[in-house]
């Protein structure tokens, strides 16, 4: 049997039942990396050893008759801009590139205590600045599903990884759609919790208003499971939230309530001109799937997210600017330091070196939006259309329990497609900003392939606090679709192109 | 023409917290470099801050004592620069929304008392701190820094431009460090970098419009604000009466030329590029709990000053004396619950009691202030002398002894007993013929000498009435004496 191929709930069954160790749970995914990282470049930094003493020691506990955590024993990789202690962190950066963290961030000590065993850290686009995987300093990873294509982005290695077998979870992060995204590209499910949900203590800050731990799974119950184990409130985030989960339910059956009298509106503005017809087809379809379950879907529109992705990209490089001013050579990461030259010359070489396009690319946005005489023009603009589309989905929210629509205007596109001309690149995201900028919760579930044989995504969205809901429906619509198998094509095609 | 300078105050102080305003790391002084550091205040990538509420506390507290509106609102900012003390290339401050805006603190002038606007009071997070390998910037291959300062709470109060000149911002200053120091939130103290002040000045010929103003900064004690302002408001006035025009601009002073030094060239124009942190909550006050730290306020300095002069019919002096802590002001209330001569207290607490307490670094919490009562009581009924009185009480404030005790241990009890006296006075006669023979010709200066004489010999215990009576009476009945 591979192991690989089975989704986390049921690794976590087998070992509680004594059918399988973690050990070879483990074994497995590393079996499987060694075999398909050549083509999919996934992760940054394997550390198999790490992985393997963490799961001996979650067999030990089982043996002695230890109360684990559900989850325990089954194998997680962590994106690369979560702090690791004594894994090196880069943000896929030349910046970063040496970096070994002192400290966990808050999400990976809850995975630890849990037992479950980290495989490595994955690919993603410099500080997560991206949206294909593509600005990694380091090399780009390949969508599985055909590897001359993108993963997405930027949390792209995580959910590379997951759609591969390589890792049956993943942890992400989502600024402006970098789990759900790259989920929906990669056909797997991708959820960004409520702003404050999951602690950020260890996220390295990319656009801090924005940013969420996010996790990548085969399926709703992964997503369910992990999310659980990761959410909660953690003093040492000043804003994260003090609002327990739901009832405890047991994660292989809360779905039991169906969707019987569920109200879910389809997003109009998504469905229009800009959007692929065979991801238009699929949601469609999915819609008339749920209609049958006994749900009520109607269309809405939400004009002002037309815009979001104007707001977006000036809030999210502002904070970015701020945010990434740390990295200047004087107490850790890469220091340029030129000879008879003073402290600017060394911020300025070391920023200069270490940074990429991309990156540098917001930071002179983001200066310019916050410099003075311009702050209120963009800045504070931006934050009042941030305040109006939060009010416009809370509305909407009235009328609906979730909402829906594609999570990408396309299917994959090719590597290098986009990677010069960053508008373009920009609206790959433009279904994912509006829960961004509002803090919803927001789940991107495979929706099928299209003809070519690619993967869609759907997107649902909740008001704060309601992750659980998003996870029966997508339960549901498993129920009544199976997911896509885990792609072949990894295993045949040697390489691809770039 | 007499121009008039117009002068504001930045002060920035250091709250005394035991841990930092946004992580739980000490802030002890004087830690070797870098042990006082965490992922937190060292910035480290991913880490987050966290607010500090015995901070925001001490920040409420003080912003009430200056009469301020602390608001039900504010907010954190980054303030954004480049600089290698600052280890996340901003510092969070407080910048639109501060903790508390509009108060006001007086201080005392010869023409009465004036009135200094405060403009807002925020909070915000020290720097680390900078050593320079050859000593000064400029002389050194490399620096190196040390983060234990960074993240220590700080408070900035800013003052309307309402100061006249360079002594009533020392007034000013002094009067702040007072009344912080009353609320228990900061030491206040200059030399070592826990306040400092930075001030803005400009001058103008009375009713015109204000003149171009000038920083001026590094000023490192009260008095170098008193010298540097009353030098800038002469500087500037020089060249104004020549028609010359003030050049906006930053100054230092330079301490040992006592000069302000232009910085021109030397520091670039900022764009600080301050934005909302998104990292903290907006800071929500509530009434109540303002409330509650109002009534919990100690009775302020200046209000325990008037007190002190109405209650103990004290001297204006004595009272600043007095007043100079509320450790000081508490004993010496506790000592005049059981003395009626106030002044006479007020001379010993001036005197004797911050003496001993320089001597042997008691603190004045430490000492019982019925040790001085009772003192003073054992003087006053003519039990001990007032030299022996001193040194009673220097022991038993130090030592923490009862003065009636310690006069018994140590046999100090005043000797007015002629068996006693009698030898020792004949003593002292024989010993000083030239005195004897003085008095004897009628010389009653004399007398003094030969009583300060026999005081010296009993260490101060002699009852100087007794000896007076005795030696007159020995003198008048001397054998060979000429009628």
């Amino acid at each position: 049997m591979d192991l690989f191929r089975l989704s986390a709930l049921q690794l976590s069954g087998l070992m509680r039942e004594g059918e399988v160790s973690s050990e070879e749970v483990v074994n497995s995914f590393l079996q499987r990396i060694e075999q398909v990282e050549p083509q999919v470049k996934a992760f940054l930094l394997l550390c198999p050893e790490e992985a393997l003493a963490a799961a001996r020691e979650v067999d030990r506990r089982r043996l002695r008759g230890d109360e684990l955590n559900f989850l325990a024993g089954v194998p997680v990789a962590v994106k690369d801009n979560i702090c690791t202690r004594g894994l090196r962190t880069t943000c896929a950066s030349r910046i970063l590139e040496n970096y070994v963290p002192p400290y966990d961030a808050t999400v990976v000590s809850a995975i630890r205590r849990a037992g479950l065993p980290i495989l490595g850290k994955t690919n993603m686009d410099e500080f997560a600045m991206g949206s294909s995987t593509e600005n990694s300093a380091f090399f780009s990873t390949r969508n599985p599903w055909d590897t001359r294509r993108v993963p997405g982005g930027s949390s792209g290695g995580s959910a590379a990884a997951v759609a591969a077998g390589e890792a049956p979870l993943a942890l992400g992060s989502d600024t402006g759609g970098s789990v759900r995204q790259p989920a929906a590209f990669c056909g797997v499910t991708g959820l960004r919790p409520t702003y404050g949900r999951v602690s950020r203590y260890g996220l390295i800050a990319f656009a801090s208003s924005l940013d969420q731990v996010g996790t990548h799974s085969r399926d709703a119950a992964g997503g369910l499971a992990l999310f659980r184990l990761i959410a909660g409130h953690d003093p040492l985030d000043a804003t994260s939230i003090n609002t327990p989960l739901e009832e405890d339910v047991e994660a292989d059956n809360f779905c039991e309530n169906g969707l019987k009298g569920l109200r879910l509106g389809l997003i109009s503005e998504q469905m229009g001109d800009g959007f692929a017809p065979e991801v238009k087809e699929k949601i469609r379809q999915t819609a008339a799937l749920l209609e049958g379950e006994g749900a009520f879907v109607e269309e809405v529109s939400l004009p002002l997210t037309d815009y979001a992705l104007a707001a977006y990209y000036l809030i999210n490089p502002a904070e970015a600017s701020s945010n990434l001013g740390r990295y200047d050579g004087v107490r850790y990461g890469l220091s340029e330091r030129i000879s008879g030259g003073g402290v600017r010359e060394m911020f300025a070489h070391t920023r200069g070196k270490g940074f990429g396009m991309e990156v540098k690319r917001r930071i002179i946005l983001g200066s310019y939006a916050l410099s003075a005489g311009y702050y209120d023009a963009y800045y504070l603009q931006a934050l009042k259309v941030r305040t109006l589309i939060k009010k416009e989905m809370e509305k909407a929210f009235e009328r609906f329990d979730v909402l829906f629509g594609p999570s990408t205007p396309t299917t994959p596109f090719m590597l290098g497609e986009k990677v010069d001309d960053p508008l373009q690149m920009y609206l790959s995201d433009v279904c994912n900003i509006t829960d961004a900028l509002t803090g919803n919760p927001s789940l991107s579930i495979p929706c099928g392939l299209s003809p070519a044989g690619m993967p869609v995504g759907m997107q649902l969205s909740a008001p704060p606090l309601n992750e659980m809901l998003l996870f029966r429906v997508a339960a549901a619509i498993e129920n009544m679709r199976p997911l896509p198998p885990l792609p072949e094509q990894v295993n045949i095609l040697e390489g691809g192109q770039c | 023409m007499d121009y008039e300078a117009v002068i504001g105050l930045e002060v920035h102080l250091e709250l005394k917290t035991r841990s930092k305003i946004f992580c739980g790391c000490s802030t002890a002084f004087g830690m070797e470099p870098n042990s006082s550091c965490c992922p937190v205040c060292l910035g480290l990538p991913g880490s987050l801050p966290v607010l500090n509420r015995s901070a925001l506390e001490m920040a409420v507290k003080a912003a009430l004592a200056l009469n301020c509106r602390v608001e039900g609102r504010s907010r954190f900012d980054r303030k954004n620069y480049f600089y290698p003390d600052l280890p996340k290339a901003y510092q969070i401050s407080q910048y639109e929304l501060p903790v508390a805006r509009g108060g006001y603190l007086e201080i005392d002038l010869p023409g009465g008392i004036k009135r200094v606007n405060i403009e807002r009071v925020h909070m915000e997070e020290e720097a680390g701190k900078l050593l320079h390998a050859g000593g000064s910037i400029m002389e050194s291959d490399y620096s190196l820094v040390d983060y234990n300062r960074a993240g220590i709470p700080l408070l900035e109060i800013v003052t309307a431009p309402n100061i006249s000149s360079g002594k009533e911002a020392r007034l000013f200053l002094e009067e702040l460090r007072l009344l912080l120091f009353y609320c228990d939130v900061s030491d206040c103290r200059m030399e070592e970098g826990s306040l400092r002040c930075d001030a803005n000045i400009s001058l103008n010929l009375p009713g015109a419009a204000m003149g171009n103003k000038v920083e001026v900064k590094n000023m490192n004690s009260f008095r170098a604000v008193e010298y540097a302002l009353d030098y800038e408001a002469q500087r500037q006035a020089e060249i104004l009466s020549r028609a010359g025009e003030i050049v906006q601009e930053t100054r230092h002073w330079d301490e040992e030329n006592r000069v302000t030094v232009s910085l021109r060239g030397k520091e670039e124009a900022s764009d600080y590029r301050y934005f909302p942190e998104p990292d903290l909550p907006p800071l929500l006050i509530e009434e109540s709990w303002v409330q509650e730290l109002k009534e919990a306020l100690p009775e302020l300095p200046a209000h325990k000053r008037l007190r002190f002069e109405e209650q103990y019919r004290l001297d204006p002096k004595d009272v600043a004396v007095l007043t100079s802590s509320p450790e000081l002001a508490c004993f010496y209330e506790e000592a005049a619950r059981h003395v009626e001569d106030y002044t006479g207290l007020a001379n010993w607490v001036k005197g004797d009691v911050l003496r001993i307490h320089n001597d042997s670094g008691k603190a004045i919490g430490e000492m019982t202030p019925l040790a001085l009562a009772e003192t003073i009581s054992l003087l006053e009924r003519g039990e001990i002398s007032r030299p022996v009185a001193r040194e009673v009480l220097e022991e038993a404030l130090v030592r923490g002894k009862n003065p009636a005790q310690v006069v018994q241990d140590r046999g100090l009890g005043r000797i007015a007993d002629p068996g006693t006296l009698g030898p020792l006075i004949e003593k002292v006669l024989q010993e000083n013929p030239k005195a004897v023979e003085s008095y004897l010709q009628g010389r009653e200066k004399a007398l003094g000498f030969l009583v300060g004489k026999v005081m010296a010999a009993t260490r101060g215990r002699s009852d100087p009435a007794a000896v007076n009576t005795i030696l007159r009476d020995k003198l008048q009945n001397l054998p060979g004496k000429v009628e």
